[in-house]
């Protein structure tokens, strides 16, 4: 009928009209933004390659803190191989330093999320590229893409929502958040090492915007680039300070508008500070920590063991120490004064005077991943490291691990084991 | 014909995934070894979530929103509205699990806090971002009608 006299031109004008069909995300004209481009993209790049560098670094810190190669108790990912390559003993000093970078962990990882978003945003033109793959090369970098972005809001999300005790992942945080954090540390790497170098040259040149991200037919712009890079920070800056207040503790903590443990404190007075986990929480029977019932069960050299009441532990030399409570969870607590007998006094009486070896702790407590933790023999040595059995100047409160709880200056908050019932002494 | 070369691309980013892969395999064996399911779900369902949920949701109601203004000539507003907005969205979705209160009773049992102010505050917080840009805006507009000549009615 005189028509298609063309039939070989067809197919390829066909295919050029449907990967330009605006209506199809695969196609550039789909993505209306005037702000996506190369400069945008690098400048968020480049802050989340310093961030989640120190993210990582951070993470592995806290993780040495447990002190996991001395006793299987402290560690809750034993499988873990090479990836303890770099474990070391935890110091004590300075007192503050587990405080400091699990305070810097999670407030700077809960401040990155409005980077992350945007980065993710700035580049979402390319998750719907076509063809899926090109070339091998191409085909494995998309697959790394997929751990990359994956992995990195499986790590964001399972620390915001332990944060909040909202313990919906599948498993147990601790390995999930360190076995996920090293695969997307590696697809990280191969990321920030193949884009780092042209993310560099793109924020220096300050021209805009070349690259495939750019919008062919771009609506008319409501902001400008650098408006919207304002606008990120200024998010990130909220979160910020709604958060920071947690972990810098005084007056700041009411700050934290919307941290777990900011705004107030529970209730006031001597015990008026942040609780972990409340004696009712853990399943703490009060009828076992009376004056009648309670004994404290302590063993050393050659098994020697001492049982003590409370009243005898007060006859021990009594010491004070001001020390915080840190916790994995990035909040912390202002120095408190706790008072009570040193443990390496308490080694002393069972045959290590002098030489206080490691030492092993066990709580109360039924269940719950650390009511038994061990130190090592640094810890136990530091003269501030008590069995405190004042806090503030009064009686440890049961909330507070009455009647009696270790306090170890930098050890993170599980380690300092409450309603302690039995010590034992010697190498681990 | 030749036969065409295998599109292997160029050596060094084959390299480099090769041992991102090695690393992330070791690392992946011990994530999957309890719930290979639970874990999988949750690390493609993430990116999935956020690619193909969030993303579209919130592109398209500034999108809506930005048009909407376009359509009352007044485009020049967008920011007074996605500015607050989006901020307050941000806070809810990091802290969802605490201002919805799913976590009340453990929360509150753990902790030895209350629960109850997180809902309150965020409205609070929400009420000043949307409140302070209202009044940026009364003020924008005040300053340039006040600019404007009286004889232009």
């Amino acid at each position: 009928m005189g028509r298609a006299p063309f039939p070989r031109v067809l197919p390829a004008y066909r295919r050029i009209m449907r990967d330009d069909d605006p209506r199809l995300p695969s196609s550039p004209g789909f993505w209306r933004s005037p702000l996506r481009g190369t400069w945008f993209t690098s400048v968020l790049g480049l802050v989340l390659l310093v961030g989640i560098t120190v993210l990582f670094v951070t993470g592995l810190v806290s993780y040495a803190a447990y002190n996991p190669g001395l006793s299987p108790v402290n560690d809750q990912t034993p499988d873990k191989g090479i990836l303890g390559f770099f474990l070391f003993a935890w110091p004590t000093n300075p007192y503050w330093l587990y405080r400091l970078t699990q305070g810097l962990h999670v407030t700077l990882g809960i401040t990155l999320i409005p980077v992350l978003l945007a980065k993710l945003w700035s580049v979402v033109p390319k998750l719907f590229a076509l063809p899926p793959a090109r070339s091998l090369t191409h085909a494995l970098e998309r697959l790394s893409l997929l751990l990359l972005v994956g992995g990195g809001l499986f790590e964001f999300t399972t620390g915001v929502l332990n944060v909040q005790l909202d313990y919906v992942f599948p498993g147990s945080f601790y390995p999930l958040h360190f076995y996920g954090a090293w695969v997307f540390f590696a697809a990280f790497v191969a990321h920030a090492a193949l884009k780092a170098p042209a993310a560099v040259r793109a924020v220096r040149r300050q021209r805009q915007e070349q690259g495939d991200l750019v919008s062919p037919r771009p609506e008319p712009a409501t902001v400008s680039r650098r408006g919207a890079l304002w606008f990120v920070g200024g998010a990130s800056l909220l979160l910020f300070v709604t958060t920071a207040g947690q972990s810098i503790g005084g007056a700041l903590r009411r700050t934290a508008l919307l941290a777990p443990h900011g705004w107030a404190d529970p209730g006031g007075g001597p015990g008026g500070f942040q609780i972990n986990k409340t004696a009712a929480y853990a399943g703490i029977d009060p009828a076992e920590t009376g004056a009648e019932a309670w004994r404290l069960v302590v063993t050393g050299r050659d098994g020697r063991t001492v049982r003590l009441s409370r009243a005898q532990l007060l006859q021990l030399p009594l010491h004070s120490s001001a020390l915080p409570i840190a916790c994995v969870e990035g909040w912390s607590t202002d120095d408190q004064w706790w008072r009570g007998v040193r443990l390496r006094d308490l080694a002393a009486l069972v045959g290590y005077g002098g030489d206080p070896p490691d030492a092993f702790v066990e709580s109360l407590q039924r269940h719950g991943a650390f009511r038994r933790a061990a130190l090592r023999a640094n810890q136990v040595t530091d003269p501030r490291s008590l069995l405190a059995l004042y806090v503030n100047g009064e009686d440890l409160s049961p909330d507070h691990g009455h009647p009696a709880r270790v306090i170890v200056p930098a050890a993170p908050g599980v380690l300092n084991t409450k309603w302690v019932a039995r010590i034992t002494f010697g190498d681990l | 014909m030749r036969p065409r070369p295998l599109p292997l691309g160029s050596p060094l980013p084959l390299l480099l995934p090769a041992c991102s892969f090695a690393l992330a395999a070791y690392a992946g064996v011990r994530l999957f070894a309890d719930d290979w399911l639970g874990v999988a779900l949750w690390l493609v369902g993430a990116a999935l979530l956020h690619d193909l949920v969030l993303l579209p949701l919130y592109a398209l109601a500034d999108r809506a929103v930005a048009r909407g203004l376009d359509a009352a000539g007044r485009r020049a507003w967008t920011m007074y509205v996605r500015v607050p907005a989006a901020l307050s969205a941000l806070l809810l979705l990091v802290w969802f699990p605490l201002i919805s209160g799913t976590v009340d009773r453990r929360y509150r049992s753990a902790t030895g806090l209350s629960a109850d102010g997180f809902l309150v505050r965020w409205l609070l917080i929400s009420a000043v971002l949307f409140g302070g840009s209202a009044l940026l805006l009364a003020l924008r507009v005040r300053r340039a009608t006040k600019r404007r000549p009286p004889a232009v009615h």
